[in-house]
């Protein structure tokens, strides 16, 4: 990787800034599915309509224009700029190089086909070379486990469990932070990289 | 019923004015000792004007975004720290509860230990929480031993957290159950 | 879950200020249907009164209330609405109230159906612990509705309204959790 290697682009996917016109519709159609909102968020599941959902991009968008402590993206086709996702760096602490991440491939139907793993390799790239960062946090609820088994795939280590914090179907469930450290990054480039 | 929930063995908890609190904090926050305990934010000095204003109008969100009480001995009714604990709960019953003792003769005498048995009754007795977390720092050994013996339990660490004094250290996370305070208190 | 917001007749959804005015200014000149949902007088509004008045519900972002359209799973038409309303998240406690302006599913297990589904939503993703509702004493079709999906009769007030030149009583029903479940419980074993 160079300096003049993209940053955003990748093999099946591209991170681009919000659509204002085409995101809303998607988006809301995404926040009826429960079970993807109780995966990106302890907040009571709610479906949003595409008038709430245009609210709310320009809200995250004055919040990353003010905070400086986030960054949020779209997951894009490359074939046909359709949004697939999202993904967030948040909660950057910067005098400690740390922040949370949160991704998001939307429709059930694009799940598996490894766009989340493309937008998170842009997304580790950007945080660890780009923003300097020194490690990621991502926490993830005992009952996502396929959103458990992808960061682990992706070098992400357990570390806390924070156990029945979460109360859902009348079930309690652990919630779980994964951490991911600048050198355990770097070691894992250099064994898919050679420069 | 329990009527004296915000009443300990050594302090109470206290709902003070903003300017009184902010007033503390501010001189409080002079000490980068008692900071780096507190915080991950960088040390800094902020006027009481700037803290009273910064809790005032959190307490003006609807609806605040925690509960912020004094804590002051019993014996003189001095103010001593000031604990926090997160309102939006909703709806997992799950708070992270933050304190803060900013007059270090009150250091290693009890009080941070009596307090958090407070503001644990009143979370389990009066919000009926399920449970309550918190983190602290590797470096924080005196805190740490209050809280095992409050109850928590350690959970892990996020893994080199905090950059201070050009090394890493990390960030430790406890929780207790209500199920497992109930027990404690069954004692 | 995620099915959680789908029952077998009905979906609940999230719709747009202009989708709900325009259903609102429709349903709300039925009087008939007016007279079991609300003790204001009946009045009629515009169309464009009914989206200044949701579009600022937009902004407000309330905390104490929920509220969905109701749409048939057969052909996605908007049939009603329901929500939770004065929810007391430290208490665990909330009203629910439904209305199906479409009349032509009243009594087809529509409202039943969207009624299972709020439910669910209040007891599996809320985590509260017991829902109520006040019903016109002389909406016997609801009150009928109500008790098949596990509401119990808790109180009247008496003779609070007054319509048609008679007094009415407000009726006070509720579920409590545990009910709720044990009902979930008795279903599972049934199939």
């Amino acid at each position: 990787m160079s300096i003049d290697t993209q940053l955003f682009e990748g093999k099946l996917i591209r991170l681009g800034p919000i659509n204002h016109e085409k995101d809303p519709d998607m988006e809301s159609r995404w926040t009826h599915d429960l079970s993807l909102m109780r995966a990106l968020s302890r907040q009571p599941a709610l479906p949003l309509s595409v008038a709430q959902m245009k609210k709310k991009y320009e809200a995250i968008e004055k919040e990353v224009d003010e905070s400086k402590k986030l960054f949020h993206f779209t997951i894009r086709s490359r074939e046909d700029d359709q949004m697939l996702g999202f993904t967030r760096i948040e909660w950057i602490e910067w005098t400690h190089g740390t922040c949370s991440l949160k991704i998001a491939i939307g429709d059930l139907l694009e799940r598996n086909k490894g766009f989340g793993s493309d937008a998170l390799q842009l997304l580790m790239r950007f945080a660890f070379s780009e923003l300097n960062l020194y490690r990621l946090s991502v926490v993830v609820g005992d009952d996502n486990q396929a959103g458990l088994r992808f960061f682990k795939r992706h070098g992400f280590v357990e570390e806390v469990r924070r156990r029945k914090s979460l109360l859902r179907d009348g079930q309690t469930w652990d919630l779980i932070h994964l951490g991911l450290l600048r050198e355990e990054w770097q070691a894992m480039q250099g064994e898919s990289h050679h420069e | 019923m329990e009527s004296n929930l915000l009443r300990g063995s050594l302090v109470r908890l206290a709902a003070d004015e903003p300017a009184m609190l902010g007033e503390a904090l501010a001189r409080w926050h002079i000490d980068s000792g008692y900071l780096r305990l507190l915080d991950a934010d960088p040390t800094n000095c902020f006027s009481a004007k700037q803290f009273t204003e910064w809790i005032m109008k959190d307490q003006e969100k609807d609806p605040p975004p925690f509960y912020l009480v004094s804590v002051r001995t019993l014996k003189d009714d001095r103010l001593i720290g000031f604990i926090g604990l997160d309102r939006d709960v909703y709806p997992h019953g799950d708070a992270f509860v933050g304190i803060g003792i900013g007059e270090r003769d009150f250091w290693g005498k009890g009080y941070g230990t009596d307090a958090m048995e407070v503001i644990l009754r009143y979370a389990f007795l009066e919000l009926n929480l399920r449970r309550v977390s918190l983190d602290t720092f590797e470096y924080n050994p005196r805190a740490i031993h209050s809280y095992e013996k409050v109850g928590f339990i350690h959970e892990g660490r996020a893994r080199k957290f905090l950059l201070r004094e050009g090394r890493r250290w990390d960030l430790l996370f406890m929780g207790i159950l209500r199920d497992e305070w109930l027990v404690r208190k069954g004692n | 879950m995620s099915d959680l917001l789908r029952g077998e007749l009905v979906r609940l959804t999230a719709e747009n200020p202009e989708v709900m005015a325009s259903n609102f200014f429709l349903w709300y000149q039925d009087t008939g249907w007016v007279r079991f949902l609300d003790t204001d007088p009946s009045r009629l509004t515009s169309e464009k009164k009914w989206k200044e008045l949701l579009d600022k519900d937009l902004d407000k972002e309330s905390k104490d209330e929920i509220f969905f359209a109701i749409r048939t799973l057969e052909s996605d038409k908007l049939i009603g609405f329901i929500g939770l309303f004065e929810l007391f998240k430290h208490h665990g406690d909330t009203l629910v109230a439904i209305a199906l302006g479409e009349r032509d599913y009243w009594g087809k297990g529509y409202g039943t159906d969207a009624m299972r589904i709020m439910l669910r939503y209040a007891f599996y993703e809320l985590n509260l612990r017991r829902v109520g509702l006040i019903v016109f004493e002389y909406n016997t079709r609801a009150i009928r509705s109500y008790e098949k999906v596990g509401f119990i009769p808790e109180g009247s007030v008496r003779r609070v309204m007054q319509r048609d030149g008679k007094r009415w009583d407000f009726k006070y029903m509720g579920i409590l959790r545990e009910e709720w479940l044990a009902r979930q419980a008795g279903e599972v074993n049934d199939q």
